[in-house]
């Protein structure tokens, strides 16, 4: 994802928005950009039932969450104003602070707030629709390919 | 109930792959990527067969890094509950009859999971094994491993911190 001084944010994130589309396994999650900016992205995604982790409670598995944040992470280095060409996770670790309530749409906020010539640094909360207790949060280190 | 030197082997091996079954199979996420467990005695080796929705970076190609993950996270929490029912089932507190339909267990709540990643995932299946490093009351801690085509080149690594069910 190029970054041109000339866009605008509306089309910056349709431009992102193709770019998730691209992502096959991004698609069969639904993922939608919702913004982005200096690297900043925000990327949510609707509960499903082929996604449930416990049948018990309708809570949908860890590791769907492990996806939208590594996606969101991955746009929010490529949204870097000193943007690289590619970018890969080296590592990601992620805090499980409470079940996403079933039925409700999972969003993740990253923030890319480090970049060296090689090594990008980010942090990213998920959320459902109560914003004030965030389901969890990640923190990661990015491959950056110039 | 000491163990049965005598009992039937099909027996044995109905009452234990029914149990992996109860575990797995009501797992809607599971089926979805596609995932299944190997059984080796209580050795347990997980399969991500390749499917073209695993896909995170279409133009190399390669496994999406949280598909990686998922794999991993779902390798660890079913080894955790897997040793947890298999201590039980041995030891005859519990005899699951592969008759009956086994209700699920209930499983391990994530608390933390780190992954590494090695190496970028081929367009191919994936092999996974998660190693109980210790299991407390409440807490446990599991490391696993994932790769493809060989053993000793590693996909991904992670460790993560479960808390265990209750009661």
């Amino acid at each position: 994802m190029d970054r041109d001084a000339g866009m605008s944010d509306s089309d910056q994130t349709r431009i992102a928005q193709q770019f998730i589309e691209a992502i096959p396994h991004a698609r069969a999650l639904g993922m939608r950009v919702d913004a982005l900016g200096a690297g900043m992205a925000t990327i949510s995604m609707p509960w499903a039932e082929h996604l449930v982790g416990d049948p018990r409670s309708g809570v949908v598995h860890g590791g769907v969450v492990s996806a939208l944040m590594d996606t969101c992470c991955g746009a929010a280095v490529m949204a870097h104003p000193e943007g690289p060409a590619s970018t890969a996770t080296i590592d990601l670790r992620i805090d499980y602070m409470r079940s996403a309530t079933k039925g409700q749409r999972i969003t993740a906020r990253a923030e890319c707030y480090h970049i060296t010539r090689t090594v990008a640094f980010v942090r990213a909360v998920a959320l459902d629709q109560d914003e004030d207790r965030p389901v969890a949060a990640a923190t990661g280190a990015f491959t950056v390919e110039r | 109930m000491a163990m049965d030197r005598r009992e039937p082997l099909d027996q044995i091996k109905s009452r234990r792959d029914s149990a992996l079954s109860a575990l797995v199979s009501g797992v809607p996420y599971l089926a979805w990527l596609g995932i299944r467990f190997d059984r080796r005695g209580d050795e347990l080796t997980a399969i991500l067969p390749y499917d073209e929705k695993l896909i995170g970076n279409p133009l190399l190609p390669a496994l999406h890094g949280g598909v990686t993950a998922a794999f991993l996270e779902t390798t660890a929490i079913i080894e955790l509950a897997w040793t947890a029912m298999w201590e039980d089932m041995e030891s005859g507190r519990a005899v699951p009859d592969a008759a009956v339909a086994i209700a699920p267990p209930r499983l391990p709540k994530t608390i933390d999971f780190t992954v590494d990643y090695l190496r970028s995932g081929l367009p191919r299946d994936a092999y996974a094994r998660a190693r109980v490093v210790r299991s407390g009351r409440r807490y446990a801690s599991v490391q696993v491993e994932a790769w493809q085509d060989n053993r000793s080149r590693l996909l991904a690594q992670a460790t993560g911190h479960f808390l265990m069910p209750q009661g």
